[in-house]
């Protein structure tokens, strides 16, 4: 099934939103998981592949919970990118 | 509680405020993170979050930590945005009847704030900036929760 679009906020933060060069965006994708964005996204420009060259560099939150980049985005309305987390 | 702030806050008052209000408390514990300057070049930490998600992600890891042990009271604070090496990043505390679960609890927090509370962190000083790259052991210690 090709076709069925959805319309999705992506933001990104830390080194992730420096190399592509903005925080927030307005996506319309036609991936079915985390995966199939990070592949639309990483088609886009170098920046955006530099930025998904190496997953395991990254996390990604669903409507701000953490995930895998297997998990669905049926229903999503926000997904976040970012390095893994330095708090405390 | 939580209070995710830009503002400095004074840790001692904080924790005197806590134990004030905590309850039946025998055991209070706390931990106070502070920014370090171990090569004696960082200007200062510039500390992003992401505000949708940080009040969210905490409150879980307070509600676990309150479900695993018998707390009388329980306290996060975490600034972002600009701070100078010496100033007060965070502050955990947790209030139980007994030593150990205020221990306990206190280290579970702060594992889980370390890997788990979207905050990142970024050096800048004499020799650029950078980002603090999360360390493996620290993901590592969750695993013994």
């Amino acid at each position: 099934m090709t076709g069925m679009k959805m319309q999705l906020d992506v933001v990104y933060f830390a080194w992730v939103r420096e190399r592509i060069g903005l925080g927030r965006e307005a996506v319309e994708t036609e991936a079915h998981d985390v995966a199939g964005l990070v592949g639309e996204l990483a088609a886009r420009e170098e920046r955006y592949a530099l930025a998904f060259s190496d997953l395991s560099a990254l996390r990604v939150a669903v409507d701000q919970e953490l995930c895998d980049f297997d998990a669905p985005l049926a229903g999503a309305r926000e997904v976040a990118f970012f390095p893994p987390m330095t708090g405390g | 509680m939580l209070s995710v702030q830009e503002e400095a806050f004074d840790a001692g008052e904080a924790l005197n405020q806590f134990t004030a209000g905590s309850g039946a408390a025998g055991a209070v514990v706390s931990f106070t993170g502070i920014v370090r300057d171990d090569s004696g070049s960082l200007d200062y930490m510039e500390i992003e979050h992401y505000p949708a998600m940080t009040e969210k992600a905490i409150a879980a890891m307070i509600d676990e930590a309150t479900s695993r042990w018998q707390l009388t009271a329980c306290r996060v604070i975490h600034r972002f945005g600009r701070l100078e090496p010496g100033e007060v990043i965070m502050m955990v505390a947790t209030a139980s009847r007994h030593r150990q679960a205020a221990f306990e609890a206190a280290q579970y927090l702060m594992d889980y704030l370390k890997s788990r509370a979207p905050f990142w962190k970024k050096e800048v000083g004499k020799d650029g900036e950078s980002w603090v790259e999360s360390k493996q052991h620290d993901e590592a210690a969750l695993t013994r929760w």
